[in-house]
């Protein structure tokens, strides 16, 4: 139990010790622990964040997913209603065609057939001039008959 | 007086009591018969209490070069656990400026807990390694001298009053010291008040010294009484195994372990304790009566 000088050297070194830590040790230590859990805070609230985010952009992303089915079924229909239209032009177009061609079809016969008819009375005068030339036994003077040759070709015609 | 033997190598109970007084004197700068005496230095006590300030220092200092808000390493993680500790701890009690209080706990934990950690160590090795150099006694465990536990007591009694000052000025601090902890009486022009006045401030005076006194007193002494008598329990273990005996020998192991692993826990509690005090003495340094 002895008492001495190194009692007032410890006291002076325990000072010493104090203000070393504060001057040399502390600061750096506690700096760097705030700024971690500052950090770790930061961080924290950024993934907070972060989630609340990816929530909305899923909110925003179901919204244009059903916006776009939406359209898609409003053009599908636009397209259904279109092609409809389509064909039904297509119809009215081929039928307005197919009665231009029958009735063109038709004028051609019915030309055909007058011009046949013509043709076919001459024919039918031109042998009813020889066969009754040939039963009178002489030459039927065509100029001289023509009013009665062109009477019977008329008759022909009409009948 | 150059001894340093182990008990049995003079065979009796007289040799082991040498011993143990051999491992209980101070490397001194002379022959100590006061209790008290200011010409005086255990140049063990500093020696060794110096070298744990330093490796105290080195530690500390090198975890707070590396101190990086980053991912921080293992060592680095543990400072920064003992620091943000202490912190708390001495935001809780002390209410005021932290700047230098909280720093000096966390060198008075380190500092005083490698110094107990010297008693962990056998207690021939730096003895022994000592008589190389001709130094015949040593006391390689600074927290076992009550120059040391005193010393620091000491300087947290004086901080204490610092603060105390500080805080409340010269006039409150003496207020405090004559009105605390019985009161005051009203003066009037009743002259019995003026004598009731001077006793009771007497009488606070006298308490505030007792207070402060035996507060100090209880500090250093806790600290240097467990790790004194934790050295001196080692001293026996180690007169244990000079019988080199089956006995001794498995005696000396099975107790030294023992101890030693206990002591771990005394080694770090009463660094705890010793840390914890300073904060409260340093914290009520900070409150008003």
């Amino acid at each position: 139990m002895n008492l001495n000088a190194t009692l007032f050297i410890q006291t002076l070194v325990f000072v010493i010790l104090g203000w070393v830590t504060m001057k040399f040790i502390w600061p750096p230590l506690i700096r760097a622990i705030e700024e971690r859990q500052r950090k770790i805070a930061e961080g924290l609230a950024s993934a907070e964040k972060g989630e609340k985010s990816l929530a909305e952009a899923h909110n925003a992303a179901n919204e244009i997913v059903k916006e776009a089915r939406i359209q898609a079924t409003k053009i599908i229909d636009q397209a259904n209603r279109r092609s409809n239209e389509l064909v039904e032009e297509a119809r009215g177009t081929a039928l307005a065609e197919g009665q231009r061609l029958v009735s063109e079809a038709r004028e051609e016969v019915a030309l055909e057939t007058s011009r046949a008819r013509q043709q076919l009375s001459k024919e039918v005068a031109a042998l009813a001039v020889a066969g009754a030339s040939r039963l009178l036994g002489r030459e039927i003077d065509a100029k001289a008959h023509a009013d009665i040759l062109e009477q019977l070709a008329t008759e022909i015609e009409r009948g | 007086m150059r001894l340093g033997l182990m008990a049995s190598e003079s065979g009796d109970g007289h040799g082991f009591s040498e011993y143990i007084a051999h491992h209980l004197q101070h490397l001194a700068s002379g022959k100590q018969t006061a209790l008290f005496d200011s010409s005086i230095v255990h140049w063990d006590t500093l020696f060794f209490s110096l070298l744990c300030a330093a490796v105290s220092l080195y530690f500390l200092r090198k975890a707070a070069k590396r101190a990086t808000s980053g991912v921080p390493g293992k060592f680095q993680c543990a400072v920064e656990m003992l620091v943000e500790m202490i912190n708390d701890q001495a935001r809780a009690m002390v209410h005021g400026k932290l700047t230098y209080i909280a720093p000096l706990a966390l060198t008075t934990f380190v500092w005083v807990a490698v110094m107990n950690a010297i008693d962990l160590l056998p207690v021939d090795w730096f003895p022994r390694a000592a008589e190389v150099i001709n130094v015949n006694y040593l006391r390689p465990l600074p927290t076992a001298d009550l120059n040391t536990t005193f010393g620091l007591a000491l300087g947290v009694l004086l901080l204490s009053f610092y603060y105390s000052i500080k805080i409340k000025g010269l006039g409150g601090f003496a207020h405090e010291f004559t009105c605390a902890p019985f009161g005051m009486v009203k003066l009037s022009f009743n002259p019995l008040t003026w004598i009731g006045a001077i006793l009771l401030a007497v009488v606070n005076v006298l308490f505030n010294i007792i207070e402060y006194g035996g507060r100090t007193f209880s500090h250093g002494m806790r600290l240097f009484g467990n790790m004194y008598a934790g050295e001196l329990i080692f001293f026996l273990i180690a007169g244990l195994g000079g019988s080199v005996t089956i006995a001794g020998v498995a005696l000396h192991l099975l107790t030294g372990s023992v101890w030693a692993i206990f002591h771990i826990l005394i080694v770090l509690l009463q660094a705890f304790i010793f840390m914890m005090l300073t904060l409260a003495y340093l914290g009520q340094a900070h409150s008003h009566h």
